[in-house]
């Protein structure tokens, strides 16, 4: 287990690295000169001078490429040039909204998307399968933004039932944040209780067709028994690995919700760093997601082997 | 947001060789065998119908839409559903909204062809060639599991940052996006025919890898990519909506059902109709993809057909 974790970090470090390469080289790549995209138009040349050095554009680029890794591991980030306070600064100010929004939208997913798939292979054939089934391919067909677009319409705006915009931290009221937060969750959770609930049903099906379980029934086991132990246990596993797969729909679906919410959240960030051409803020956007996806998926290959010892790859199993 | 399918092998089930579709070199009853169980599967049929209606409003765009899609009418602001001339009503400009959903359409499928056709220039070789070479396959599946999940709209805001906001860069973000499953579903193929007996004698009549790739695995293959391009394309279409919608894709005014989404959000409460109808379009399109594309899995691959 040990030796499997080391190698798994040993890939996250290589992969970080990797990304950290292709952000610098990109940020070079951009149009014109960075310094003057940094300092903005209007800087005179004394200025673009001052950014030229503290950028090290001077320096050749391998040291230039060490530099920007030793800020990085040193938590600099930089500035923003549209704000004026450090990167970090506005990156701890909106990363926690978009994670507990994730978080509960990962929730209501997992729930919604296990029970639902559970029922269509429990009642194969009958209303629950058709309701699933139904459910999770409008989930595959809409673009959740315009179901997000019709909430606001229909449930804040006609019927009251929850706030179309605003944000409250979740450490200064919890229940006003869950309230806040309910809307855009469930949006943001559509496509991913659908991609869940499809595979959970299949994945189900499949296993109450194999041949243990058809012992384990006969000899006498109660349904119910077989369905949590059996069938469902091996649901999780396809859980988790859908969980890592469609991350990269959550983070991208994140930037729309909030941006129709009107959350301030890190999606919010993203998008406006583009717009207005922040690229400091861009490659620390660029690289925080790319960091934390590495270990989202570090942690879901280390839940993996807890769940099923058997896919411990690497190690001794 | 775009979702990925999971594709089958990424969940570990794997097929065993034999079982596929009239046994691999069996195409041709196979192929009647297809058609007979498409032609058997309603829903199947709802979306093939559906994709044809919007195939043709696509093509014939520019013949049927009552205006061009840019022409504005100020005194004609906000008409309502049904009004004569605008039947699907007109948004804050008075464009009219019917012909502004065909070329929304049209630029939809435009980019939905655009991204699959990248993926799978660029998947399907790369696919082939790491399920037959174990020492490049390490190099390619390692690149694979980095981008599988890597989120698309990151790659997308790089794009717009670096080159501007455009189609060709939204549908190169979704193409570059869709490439890692396309070249597992292709890898999958390959590992699973390469040891197939046609590809055994094949071998020991001395044909080369690249002969033996091209005419034998790939044809055996073919049926998995159309069936992940049928997957690919309401992913794309969405993707593409959604990178208008939040202005990295297709420019204004230039239709597209993204950008008349995000500029109905502004009117909602005066307008709802322009609220629904391209949202309504983007899942008709969908879902006839979603429900062909499920039909011609069932029937190209017997063993999934029980589902």
């Amino acid at each position: 287990m040990a030796r499997y974790l080391l190698n798994k970090l040993w890939q996250a470090a290589i992969t970080l690295l990797l990304s950290a390469l292709v952000v610098f080289v990109g940020v070079r790549l951009l149009p014109g000169d960075p310094a003057l995209a940094l300092a903005g138009e209007e800087a005179d040349p004394a200025t673009l001078a001052q950014v030229r050095t503290d950028l090290g554009l001077d320096q050749p680029v391998i040291v230039q490429f060490w530099r920007f890794l030793s800020n990085l591991a040193h938590g600099d980030l930089g500035t923003s040039i549209r704000t004026g306070t450090p990167v970090t600064d506005l990156i701890a100010a909106t990363l926690p909204v978009t994670l507990w929004l994730a978080l509960y939208a990962t929730v209501l997913a997992v729930v919604i998307g296990v029970a639902g798939g559970a029922l269509a292979a429990v009642y194969r054939g009958r209303w629950p399968e058709w309701v699933a089934n139904g459910f999770s391919l409008a989930g595959l067909s809409v673009p959740h933004f315009w179901l997000g677009l019709l909430a606001i319409l229909y449930l804040s705006v006609s019927l009251g039932l929850f706030p179309a915009s605003g944000y409250v931290p979740v450490t200064e009221n919890p229940l006003r944040a869950l309230y806040y937060l309910t809307l855009p969750a469930v949006i943001l959770g559509t496509a991913l209780a659908a991609v869940v609930m499809r595979q959970t049903r299949s994945s189900m099906l499949e296993t109450l067709s194999t041949d243990y379980v058809r012992t384990a029934r006969a000899k006498g086991l109660p349904r119910a028994r077989v369905l949590r132990d059996y069938a469902l246990r091996n649901s999780l596993i396809v859980v988790v690995t859908i969980i890592g797969l469609q991350l990269g729909g959550l983070i991208s679906g994140a930037v729309v919700t909030e941006r129709i919410f009107g959350l301030p959240g890190f999606g919010k960030l993203t998008l406006d760093s583009v717009f207005t051409r922040d690229y400091p803020v861009i490659q620390a956007v660029v690289i925080i997601v790319t960091a934390a996806y590495i270990v989202i998926n570090l942690a879901v290959d280390v839940l993996y082997s807890v769940i099923n010892p058997r896919i411990r790859v690497g190690g001794e199993a | 947001m775009a979702i990925q399918v999971v594709p089958a092998e990424a969940l570990g089930a794997s097929s065993t060789p034999g079982e596929g579709a009239g046994g691999g070199d069996d195409l041709g009853s196979g192929r009647g065998r297809a058609l007979r169980s498409l032609l058997r599967n309603p829903l199947g049929l709802v979306g093939a119908g559906l994709l044809l209606v919007v195939v043709l409003v696509a093509l014939l765009a520019p013949l049927i839409a009552p205006y061009p899609p840019t022409q504005v009418h100020f005194d004609t602001p906000f008409q309502r559903l049904g009004t004569k001339g605008f039947w699907l009503g007109t948004d804050d400009l008075g464009r009219d909204l019917m012909s502004r959903v065909f070329y929304g359409t049209r630029a939809s499928l435009e980019v939905g062809v655009l991204s699959v056709a990248l993926a799978v220039v660029v998947g399907v070789p790369l696919g082939l060639v790491s399920g037959w070479w174990r020492l490049l396959d390490t190099f390619v599946s390692r690149l694979t599991d980095l981008l599988l999940a890597f989120p698309f709209l990151i790659l997308a805001v790089g794009l717009a940052a670096v080159r501007g906001p455009s189609l060709t860069n939204a549908a190169l973000a979704l193409g570059i996006a869709q490439v890692p499953t396309m070249i597992r579903v292709v890898r999958a193929e390959t590992l699973r025919w390469r040891g197939a007996d046609f590809v055994t004698s094949a071998r020991a009549m001395d044909a080369g890898s690249g002969w033996i790739l091209g005419r034998h695995i790939l044809p055996n293959a073919a049926s998995a990519v159309i069936v992940q391009a049928t997957v690919i394309m309401p992913v794309a279409i969405i993707g593409e909506a959604t990178l208008s919608f939040l202005g990295l894709g297709i420019r204004p005014p230039a239709p597209s059902l993204g950008i008349m989404l995000s500029d109905a959000q502004q009117y909602i409460f005066r307008a709802p109709a322009a609220a629904v109808i391209p949202g309504v379009t983007i899942a008709v399109i969908c879902l006839g993809f979603n429900f062909f594309g499920d039909a011609l899995r069932d029937a190209l691959d017997p063993t999934t057909s029980s589902r």
